[in-house]
């Protein structure tokens, strides 16, 4: 049995239409690029509504982290439907109540208000992150 | 004659985050969506099909849909005729990008311009196809093609 550590599976919304749902797929990649590069992956959502085996496989028995933009949950719905056991829920319409000069636009580019946003939302996922690892025993 | 809604298009891109291909599908489906077909599509969320968007799920049974993959695994389309009906379209970026000889095009968080150019691409072919759908001729509809969409 490998001793290493899980990476854990951090999916975001695929949220297209929203400038919340672009600061939730910007905000995966400041913690898994900026902040957590080492504890933490990228799952496509996509992959784990089409039923992808790979993801699913990844995803399943163990905790994952969603970042959600809307109060649909996607991601989160999408990781529960795919057996993760533990999802730490993320959402980014919280996030912003208490950041509440911050006006996010945009999609394909978010403003700079819309990158403020991701950041602040990917340091509470990063939070979360260092909380299963210390649950872990790996802090 | 009753007042009978309008027929449009619905773009469901797979917006893949793990592959550039990803970002360019999304870019490519805003850009239709806001600069190059704006009065005849929608774009429909992906994970709303299995959320249980049933908003989603009916829009795609009654009207076209073009899927917009980044890779061969097609999500986007797979999922679609899971949870509602086979779209009447399908784009994939890999294909485009072979056919067009594309170099590297970035990376899923950031496009380079060759990815930007490949996504202007990808917003041309779903131009056409919503224009087929249609059953429009080539060049009789929509606003002039640009780069507004970024």
């Amino acid at each position: 049995m490998s001793g290493g550590r899980r990476k854990v599976p951090v999916v975001p919304c695929s949220g297209i239409g929203k400038s919340l749902g672009a600061a939730a797929r910007e905000a995966a990649y400041v913690l898994a690029e900026d902040l957590r590069p080492d504890r933490t992956r990228i799952v496509a959502l996509s992959l784990l509504v089409m039923g992808d085996e790979e993801a699913r496989r990844g995803v399943a028995g163990g905790a994952a982290v969603a970042i959600d933009g809307c109060k649909l949950e996607c991601a989160a719905k999408g990781l529960a439907c795919s057996g993760a056991a533990h999802v730490h829920k993320i959402a980014v319409f919280d996030v912003v109540r208490g950041h509440r000069g911050l006006k996010p636009e945009g999609v394909c580019d978010l403003n700079e208000d819309g990158l403020k946003l991701a950041r602040a939302t990917a340091e509470e996922a990063a939070k979360a992150v260092d909380e299963l690892a210390r649950e872990d025993g790996h802090a | 004659m009753p007042d009978l809604p309008k027929r449009k298009v619905g773009l469901i891109s797979c917006s893949g985050e793990e592959l550039a291909e990803g970002t360019v599908t999304r870019r490519a489906v805003r850009k239709v969506l806001e600069t190059l077909r704006p009065g005849d599509t929608v774009t429909l969320c992906l994970p709303l099909f299995l959320a249980g968007g049933e908003g989603e799920r009916a829009f795609a049974r009654h009207y076209p849909t073009i899927a917009v993959d980044g890779c061969d695994k097609r999500c986007a389309a797979l999922a679609t005729k899971k949870y509602s009906a086979k779209p009447a379209a399908s784009v994939v970026v890999t294909e485009v990008a072979e056919a067009s000889g594309r170099g590297a095009i970035g990376t899923a968080r950031r496009l380079n311009e060759e990815g930007l150019r490949l996504a202007d691409a990808v917003a041309g072919r779903i131009a056409e196809e919503t224009d087929r759908l249609l059953k429009r001729k080539p060049g009789s509809a929509g606003p002039a093609s640009g780069r507004g969409a970024r």
